[in-house]
């Protein structure tokens, strides 16, 4: 169901939770750098603790500075709320740690961010929690995977690196279907390209650090609750409907009808984990959200242009990004992604391996690095780095070569980027010196 | 706690606490297609502070079973049919929007059963417009886009909801989705019939609380002046003190949520003074 917003995305983007300060007259969000915060008396003190109250106690829990931003992204998002963290990997990690436990099971694309498959694959085995990777494309293999553990299914927008665009209202019905809700990680899409909540998803994560910062400069996590998932219909999750003793007994879906979720997640995961975001690097995401519409639509433009650029090379294979009409789900994009798919793409380079090592390394604008999402554009071979964990035929399935390349695209001068692409492809084409 | 009432089961949410009715006694009954939990920051605090707190689903919302009933005098008699299904011989009521109304009518038809009442976001005649009305009969989805925007003077409320880093306006949206359709006219429809306002306040006899915010377009202020005119001569007519009226700054109808802590301090104060004794 689509609604009317209060104000419109771009009005959102710069005014949803912050007010002038009222002591000050502030107008910017000020950065409230303090570990604590002083109770009126005893008793405002006891209530705040038995959340009578609403109010900030301990930064881990809660920060004034870092609850502009998560009323913001969750205004954008159109979710209940949000709950801002020290990185995407802690958002990831706080929605399942705060669904799942030893003996649950997760069904996830296998199209993830390198660093979220090391968190299921690897480490979340180790606690006792199971994942089963399955092809996004393919509604029956995520129906298959389903087991009566399971307890939640997660996707990428885009998935890593190939951009296999994901069928939210197919895959969120499948996981509505089993009683489960379903968890998307929309970093590379941003509530400007994509708002997964109106297409059914129920939990909605991003790693901040990229496109909402925008700028590069610091690393976060935002976990929002859409609100519309029944937990009480559901009967698969007593850590929201029944007493809690880790919480003074409280039963989370009787406190918050629409946001039982969002209150475990706080009242335990943030608490007892700790992955809490620092409020100088809210501020710093928040500067950053402010200019989301505009630079979101230049990201985007940049990138059309690069990908129709690189289709057309000579010495490129292959352009994976789903804008383009080859590209498998470039229908699917059309119909749930009508602003554009974002500004990260992967292109297979023609040549060997040394030929791919010597164009990363003749680029002068892109910059050679570990991120997306950056002002700046950025190039990187997935297969030695981001997903330099997964064997061949993982890596395969995934859609990645070892002539694989993943550009995101910044906000520079597009003729300037295809001019340092044109003297990267002929220092490549060259033969080294003997 | 569900108990069964004419036959459904009724649930009320306790404020985290076992409901012992020989304590003082708190009900909340909420708005159009609301239920127990937009009452979060002061029910929670009130069941901690010496109260027992009744936070209802009114039949039909939320938890409680039943069709949603389509009058105030309905409702206010189901009210005290739940308490006496929870052994509650006296309470103070607190009611927003149609809540409030059922509030008034059930001390003004059952005095002995009502200590005081706390009508927040009130207004009597409580009138729908015509285009919500049809909104609400014909298209759900468009009536609660327009509930949502009038219900709120703000996006940037802070805090609205049991920890921060909540939108209240979509908090506030999802909420009413989750009530079954049809909810939303019967209430509505029953605000806007009920014609025994002012009669009922004349017949008041017991301490009256309003709180108001001054930025309410659902109901106005101005929309209570009557009300409150009414409920100072009847508590002149019978020796109680003048209704106490909060007008709460920067505020909109969504008062628990917009400024809980006002509110929660005009419901403390007001819980201070002498109830009305029966007899």
């Amino acid at each position: 169901m689509s609604q009317r917003d209060f104000y419109g995305f771009d009005t959102l983007s710069l005014h949803a939770g912050a007010a002038p300060d009222r002591e000050t007259g502030a107008r910017a969000t000020p950065i409230y750098l303090s570990t604590a915060f002083v109770f009126r008396d005893s008793d405002h003190a006891a209530a705040l603790f038995n959340m009578e109250q609403s109010g900030h106690v301990y930064s881990r829990i809660s920060n004034p500075t870092v609850a502009v931003l998560e009323e913001r992204i969750a205004a954008l998002e159109s979710g209940v709320g949000a709950i801002g963290t020290a990185s995407g990997q802690a958002a990831l990690h706080l929605a399942i740690a705060t669904l799942a436990g030893a003996g649950s099971h997760v069904v996830a694309s296998r199209a993830l961010y390198g660093g979220s498959h090391n968190l299921l694959d690897y480490t979340l085995r180790r606690f006792g929690i199971e994942t089963t990777f399955v092809d996004p494309r393919s509604p029956d293999a995520w129906r298959e995977a389903l087991r009566p553990e399971t307890r939640l299914l997660l996707g990428e927008t885009l998935g890593n690196p190939g951009l296999d665009v994901l069928d939210i209202p197919t895959v969120a019905d499948i996981a509505h279907g089993h009683g489960v809700p379903l968890l998307v990680d929309s970093t590379f899409t941003t509530p400007y390209l994509i708002r997964p909540g109106e297409l059914g998803a129920d939990l909605v994560y991003h790693s901040a650090t990229k496109f909402l910062c925008g700028h590069g400069t610091v690393v976060g996590g935002l976990l929002v609750d859409i609100g519309r998932f029944d937990w009480e219909a559901s009967g698969r999750f007593p850590e929201l409907t029944q007493p809690y003793d880790g919480f003074h007994g409280m039963v989370f879906s009787e406190e918050s009808t629409v946001a039982p979720f969002l209150l475990r997640a706080r009242r335990e995961g943030l608490r007892d984990f700790g992955a809490c975001l620092s409020p100088m690097n809210a501020f710093q995401i928040l500067q950053g959200v402010e200019t989301l519409p505009l630079r979101m639509a230049r990201h985007v433009a940049n990138a059309e242009r690069i990908a129709q650029f690189l289709s057309q090379h000579p010495m490129v294979a292959r352009v994976s990004y789903p804008s383009l009409p080859d590209h498998p789900d470039h229908a699917l994009a059309r119909r749930l992604l009508p602003r554009g798919c974002g500004a990260v793409f992967s292109f297979d380079m023609k040549g060997d391996r040394a030929a791919g090592r010597r164009f990363v390394e003749s680029l002068r604008l892109f910059s050679h690095l570990a991120n997306v999402g950056d002002a700046r554009s950025l190039v990187i071979h997935p297969a030695s780095t981001t997903h330099f964990r997964m064997d061949d035929r993982a890596l395969a399935a995934a859609g990645i070569g070892e002539g694989t390349l993943r550009l995101s695209i910044g906000l520079e001068d597009p003729q300037d980027l295809i001019g340092d692409l044109e003297a990267a492809f002929k220092a490549a084409s060259r033969a080294p010196k003997a | 706690m569900i108990v069964d009432v004419n036959a459904s089961p009724a649930y009320a949410y306790t404020g985290g606490r076992p409901f012992d009715p020989t304590r003082p006694v708190v009900v909340f009954v909420h708005g159009g297609e609301h239920d127990h939990s937009v009452w979060a920051l002061q029910s929670r605090y009130l069941a901690h502070h010496g109260f027992s707190v009744l936070a209802l689903d009114l039949p039909g919302h939320g938890r409680s079973g039943g069709a949603a009933i389509a009058s105030i005098e309905g409702i206010a008699d189901w009210l005290l049919a739940m308490l006496d299904a929870n052994g509650v011989e006296r309470a103070t009521l607190v009611g927003h929007s149609l809540g409030s109304l059922v509030a008034l009518d059930t001390a003004a038809r059952a005095p002995a059963r009502v200590e005081r009442i706390a009508l927040v976001g009130a207004a009597v005649p409580m009138r729908v417009s015509d285009a919500l009305l049809d909104a609400a009969r014909n298209d759900e989805p468009r009536a609660l886009d327009m509930i949502n925007f009038w219900s709120h003077s703000t996006i940037n409320a802070r805090p609205g909801a049991p920890t921060p880093g909540f939108s209240i306006f979509v908090q506030n949206r999802r909420l009413m989705e989750r009530q079954c359709a049809g909810v939303l006219f019967t209430d509505f429809a029953a605000c806007n019939a009920y014609a025994a306002g002012f009669e009922r306040a004349d017949a008041l006899a017991c301490p009256v609380l309003f709180v108001l915010g001054q930025r309410d377009s659902m109901t106005p202020p101005r929309q209570a002046r009557e009300l409150i005119e009414r409920c100072r001569t009847a508590a002149a007519r019978n020796g109680l003190p003048a209704p106490t009226v909060v007008e709460i700054a920067d505020c909109g109808h969504s008062i628990m949520a917009e400024r809980p802590d006002a509110l929660l301090s005009a419901l403390r104060a007001f819980l201070a003074t002498p109830a009305r004794r029966p007899g």
